[in-house]
């Protein structure tokens, strides 16, 4: 990994540390210093984010906080104005086609054609992602997220619960090591939610690296490991599940968030 | 010392394994746009939305000029060729415009970007299926318009250059229709984009058409079908270096 080279290695013992240090868990995702502009607008100021390998973390943050915009980036949709972002050990952008091998991502959008039927949605996404015994593995996909009685219906017949457990199936086709959620409890109803976070608590056990952005505070404790508040463009406070009561995460997002508001008040009177 | 003989076969394995991964990249490569094709020709049988909108819209313009031009016939054979361009830019304008919204609607576009294979088989996916539709409309218009204009279309020279100037057309049209799908004003921007660049293939291809309806000697159609495909190597070549930065946010 990228940041091994970062680290003072004594030249006399240092291959016993670097061997040392290869057995530790790496972080599967690390970024520094992330800057993402649109125009004249900044939506990331500077973001520093690390996530370890079989992690599951929630990234919660009101509107505007630039979720969806860092989530983009991690998937090589966008590119970063600034700062470094590894995946899985490749750098974005320069290896962007590497990185999106070993992503599966999940948007508040299908990502699916309405037009074709479960089983052709799956088979044209295998045959993308160049997936090796493509018809076994869909029909492996279609029993996981528990569609095989349907996989011949068009996807445009499906509700919104059942295209979104599509949409998980279709971003776990190629067995990716990490998965980008991002809010996918949108527009799906108390059932549907339900049966997602079945499904997402599969692959979490199945040892995916998971990030989720979310507004839903009380699905995201049921489900991650970990919880980072982000507003205006920077992760301001992090605890992890075992740090925490269930009931108390409330508390700490308003709490994180009302910290980050006044400092970001008196950044602005001293600015000024 | 290393045996010379175990360097040699060495060697040789590497260069055995690059030429299997080139081969199974490009073996990759080619299953991409083979899949992208197949999935808008697959989801366009069942809709038939792209289709019966590019045909009507094109049949009706041939009825508009039909009846709005009420033409000798001397005077109409110098026009045809260019009633014939002007029809299936407007109806290729169209297909090129629904087949990017169809990706853009359901967020599908971000899925094909996701996948980890060259962008640029995304772009000939796409730039192939538009092709195959805007050829499968003219095999439906020509006839009809030899009937309305009384002249013989079917002359294998000017397929050629129906197929030169399609292939132009829909390389660019791919492009622009790629990048205006990302505005607000999509429909309105992709025309006002797309004409002034296709300027010189309508051109080429009407001043090549009506040299094959009014059976000029070769010598002088010829030159109009070497720009065409001069004009089609140069908007392949440009849309293939341009496309991932056009896609890109």
């Amino acid at each position: 990994m990228n940041h091994l080279a970062e680290l003072e290695i004594n030249p006399q013992n240092g291959a016993d540390k670097r061997d040392i240090l290869r057995s530790l868990p790496q972080p599967v995702i690390q970024v520094k210093k992330l800057v993402k502009r649109f125009g004249l607008k900044t939506i990331l100021k500077g973001m520093d984010f690390d996530v370890m390998e079989g992690e599951f973390v929630a990234l919660l943050g009101p509107n505007g906080a630039g979720k969806t915009t860092f989530l983009r980036i991690l998937s090589s949709l966008s590119r970063p104005t600034m700062g470094e972002v590894w995946v899985a050990g490749y750098r974005l952008p320069a290896q962007a086609k590497n990185v999106r091998r070993h992503l599966g991502v999940v948007s508040h959008l299908p990502l699916l054609y309405g037009d074709l039927t479960a089983e052709e949605n799956l088979r044209f996404y295998a045959r993308m992602y160049n997936v090796q015994d493509g018809a076994e593995r869909v029909d492996h996909v279609l029993d996981l997220i528990g569609l095989t009685a349907r996989r011949r219906d068009l996807v445009r017949t499906y509700s919104r619960g059942m295209q979104q457990r599509l949409a998980i199936g279709r971003a776990m086709l190629h067995d990716p090591d990490v998965m980008l959620l991002d809010e996918p409890h949108t527009g799906l109803d108390q059932d549907a939610c339900e049966m997602l976070d079945e499904v997402l608590r599969n692959v979490a056990l199945l040892g995916r690296t998971v990030v989720m952005t979310s507004h839903d505070l009380a699905r995201a404790a049921d489900l991650a490991s970990r919880f980072d508040i982000l507003s205006k463009g920077v992760v301001v406070a992090s605890v992890q599940r075992d740090e925490l009561e269930k009931d108390q995460l409330l508390a700490f997002y308003r709490k994180s968030l009302a910290i980050s508001m006044k400092e970001s008040k008196r950044r602005g009177n001293t600015d000024a | 010392m290393p045996d010379e003989s175990l360097v040699v076969v060495d060697k040789n394995t590497q260069k055995e394994e690059m030429k299997s991964k080139r081969h199974s990249s490009l073996s990759a490569y080619l299953s991409s746009v083979g899949a992208i094709i197949w999935k808008d020709l697959a989801a366009e049988l069942r809709s038939r939305e792209l289709l019966s909108a590019m045909l009507v819209f094109a049949i009706l313009v041939i009825f508009i000029f039909n009846f709005a031009l009420e033409l000798e016939p001397r005077t109409r054979a110098t026009i045809t060729s260019g009633v014939l361009w002007v029809t299936f830019a407007f109806a290729g304008t169209l297909g090129l415009s629904r087949s990017m919204a169809i990706e853009k609607d359901r967020g599908c576009i971000d899925g094909l970007l996701l996948a980890p294979v060259d962008r640029t088989a995304i772009y000939f996916g796409k730039m192939i299926g538009n092709l195959i539709f805007m050829l499968i409309v003219e095999a439906v218009v020509i006839p009809i318009y030899s009937i309305l204009y009384n002249v013989n279309l079917f002359n294998p020279g000017l397929l050629l250059v129906i197929l030169l100037g399609s292939i132009g057309y829909v390389s660019v049209g791919t492009l622009l229709a790629s990048m205006a799908v990302q505005t607000r004003t999509r429909d309105i921007l992709l025309p006002i984009l797309l004409f002034p660049v296709e300027i010189p293939v309508f051109i080429a291809a009407v001043k090549a058409s009506t040299g094959f309806m009014q059976g000029l000697e070769m010598s002088e159609i010829m030159p109009w079908i070497n720009l065409l495909i001069v004009f089609d190597i140069v908007f392949i070549a440009a849309a293939f270096m341009l496309f991932d930065y056009v896609v890109e946010e």
